[in-house]
């Protein structure tokens, strides 16, 4: 593999409460290359969001912290780097969109103020050049009338609009990894698929490399060159995006590819993965998935697999698969 | 290709000019009835307070003692006090000293418990333990009872009254910006805004400021209400105002030996007080219904 711009190895990031310690990631490696859109699925509370902002180290301290492994970003180990140089490179080098475009604008400031606010951190760009620049983003983005918009304020705007509003401020000063996290999963359908192509064309021009977190596998397919899938805080199954889609070996991958609706057969009932995420702490031995899995022998209930090659560049950590 | 179908999304509901936020709440409290009469009681008050040399026809400090207790008449349009002292002009002279104690006693607690409130929401831990138990302390006491102890400290004066007023409201403003704080602190903005890699100093002026000012304004209004009738019930007793100067609520004390004999010396600079605490709460309530954003639609 060529030009790694992210190394994330072995990242433990656990939570103190009051019920102990939570390991909510729990030894992930994942790799991003130049360019390269990297997609992470998995069931709420498997650990996606907090290995993203893991690497912006921006896990809310107390009660997280990362206590293990490395971030390596170009080379240079975040976990280790203090909150100055993480400053200089969050908005500048690693950008990060999120969840709720609802929410995700500060409701007094104009459009303008808040992408040229992005801009003004990490450039010398006086207010007027800031101004341009937000007009430009605004257009790259494909938001018309981008003139007239950089005035407008927050509320005046669709969550779409906002979405790419995120987008153009998180693209700003050329990040070379943008962390989405679920960018889409608080908008409807159509607005989507322009989100995503957005996403896709910017990847594309400016070669920037995308950390996607999603639980959707459509998105997933249609975006991602790899696929990472993480399970209670592990990453259990790992490879490209045909790959895994096509013929996954982790019983789990392939139990959430069975629940996705299929358009050619008609179904009476979905499938569903039997049973829950595992509360995290309440971890026990062996497999974490075996007690959902229905093909769990006693090897997967006494001990944990290793994440294994089982292909070209696909790995898995699963007994059966090998 | 992208701008095609981008042209889809890119309608707006109606094509207005933009306003601020701040615009906006101003239309909202021009429409409402109410809060235009509050304003219009304050401005009145404040005209007054302004131009007290021009409108009072009389010193506020002498009389003729041939002349006291005499009922309002076309001379002295409230009457006179027990010093023979001409009613009127000293309830004009009275809404400088209202208005001045209730305005910057006001400010003063804002500012300090804005910047208080501020660092325990923001910061936490031990800093916020700090400062939200000296909040509790204070709140522990009856208000007026903390402000008599103040002013019985530092010695009975105008000054000092304003200054113990300031310091009892503290804690109001104290724990109204530490929840805003506590509740902004989670929106996805200000994660947003460390994302792009924003200092913390800088989120605090940017983000929680700005979204924290209109309950601070609309309880601002009301505490200068508030601290004008404190500073009466200091005046009252003794502790705020010293004589000759024309304090509405020394006034009602001077006067409350002769309430049977010269109602008036009480009436008038009591319906003052009454006028201007109305017209601040009215104006305080609009405020509250134009800033509120879940008016908005």
């Amino acid at each position: 593999m060529s030009d790694p711009v992210l190394q994330i190895e072995n990242l433990q990031t656990h939570f103190f409460t009051d019920r102990g310690q939570i390991p909510a990631v729990d030894g992930v490696t994942i790799t991003v290359n130049k360019g390269e859109v990297v997609g992470i699925v998995g069931e709420s509370g498997c650990g996606k969001s907090v290995t993203s902002l893991s690497v912006m180290k921006l896990v809310p301290n107390p009660p997280g912290k990362i206590v293990g492994g490395t971030i390596k970003f170009k080379g240079e180990d975040l976990v280790t780097a203090n909150e100055k140089r993480m400053r200089d490179i969050r908005g500048n080098e690693i950008a990060m969109i999120f969840q709720e475009p609802m929410t995700s604008l500060n409701p007094v400031f104009t459009i303008g103020n808040q992408i040229g606010e992005a801009i003004r951190l990490h450039t010398k760009a006086s207010k007027k050049q800031s101004r341009d620049r937000a007009i430009d983003m605004l257009k790259k983005v494909g938001i018309p009338r981008a003139e007239a918009i950089v005035d407008e304020y927050p509320h005046q705007l669709s969550g779409g609009m906002r979405q790419r509003v995120m987008i153009a401020m998180a693209m700003a000063c050329n990040p070379e990894l943008l962390i989405a996290d679920e960018p889409t999963t608080a908008l409807d359908v159509t607005i989507q698929a322009q989100i995503l192509d957005l996403m896709r064309q910017l990847n594309r021009e400016a070669q920037t490399a995308i950390l996607l977190i999603t639980h959707d596998l459509g998105v997933v397919a249609e975006m991602c060159h790899r696929v990472v899938v993480m399970y209670a805080g592990n990453v259990i199954e790992e490879g490209d995006v045909r790959t895994i889609l096509k013929k996954p070996k982790h019983p789990y991958t392939k139990g959430l590819l069975n629940s996705l609706p299929k358009l050619e057969e008609s179904q009476e009932r979905l499938y569903s993965i039997p049973g829950n995420v595992p509360i995290p702490g309440s971890l026990t031995v062996g497999c974490r998935f075996a007690p959902r899995c229905d093909q769990a022998t006693d090897l997967c209930r006494s001990e944990m697999p290793q994440l294994k090659a089982v292909g070209d560049n696909h790995f898995s950590r699963c007994w059966l698969s090998e | 290709m992208a701008e095609t179908h981008v042209q889809t999304v890119t309608w707006k509901v109606k094509d207005e000019e933009v306003v601020s936020p701040w615009r906006e709440a101003w239309r909202a409290l021009r429409k409402n009835k109410l809060a235009m009469v509050g304003l219009a009681i304050i401005l009145f008050f404040v005209a007054v307070a302004v131009f007290a040399p021009m409108i009072a026809p009389y010193p506020y400090d002498e009389g003729e003692l041939v002349m006291k207790n005499k009922p309002p008449s076309g001379e002295h349009w409230f009457g006179t006090d027990y010093n023979g002292r001409d009613v009127f002009s000293r309830v004009v002279y009275g809404a400088r000293i209202s208005l001045w104690v209730g305005t910057f006693s006001v400010i003063g607690s804002v500012v300090a418990g804005t910047i208080l409130g501020l660092l325990a929401g923001f910061y936490g831990k031990w800093i916020d333990t700090l400062i939200s138990r000296i909040f509790d302390i204070m709140l522990a006491f009856p208000s007026i009872l903390l402000a008599i102890a103040i002013v019985a400290i530092l010695g009975p004066s105008l000054q000092n009254a304003l200054l113990a007023i300031a310091i009892i409201n503290i804690p109001t403003f104290g724990r109204l910006v530490r929840s805003r704080v506590l509740s902004l602190k989670e929106e996805e903005f200000v994660m947003a805004a460390r994302a792009i890699g924003m200092k913390d100093s800088r989120i605090i002026m940017q983000h929680i400021l700005p979204n924290s000012l209109a309950p601070i304004i609309v309880t601002g209004t009301m505490g200068i209400a508030t601290a004008i009738i404190e500073a009466a019930a200091l005046g009252f007793l003794g502790l705020g105002a010293q004589p000759p100067e024309p304090e509405w609520g020394k006034m009602l004390s001077d006067s409350r030996q002769y309430i049977q004999k010269a109602p008036w010396t009480v009436i008038f600079p009591g319906l003052s007080i009454m006028l201007t605490v109305l017209g601040f709460n009215l104006i305080g309530d609009g405020l509250r219904d134009a800033l509120d954003p879940r008016m908005k639609n």
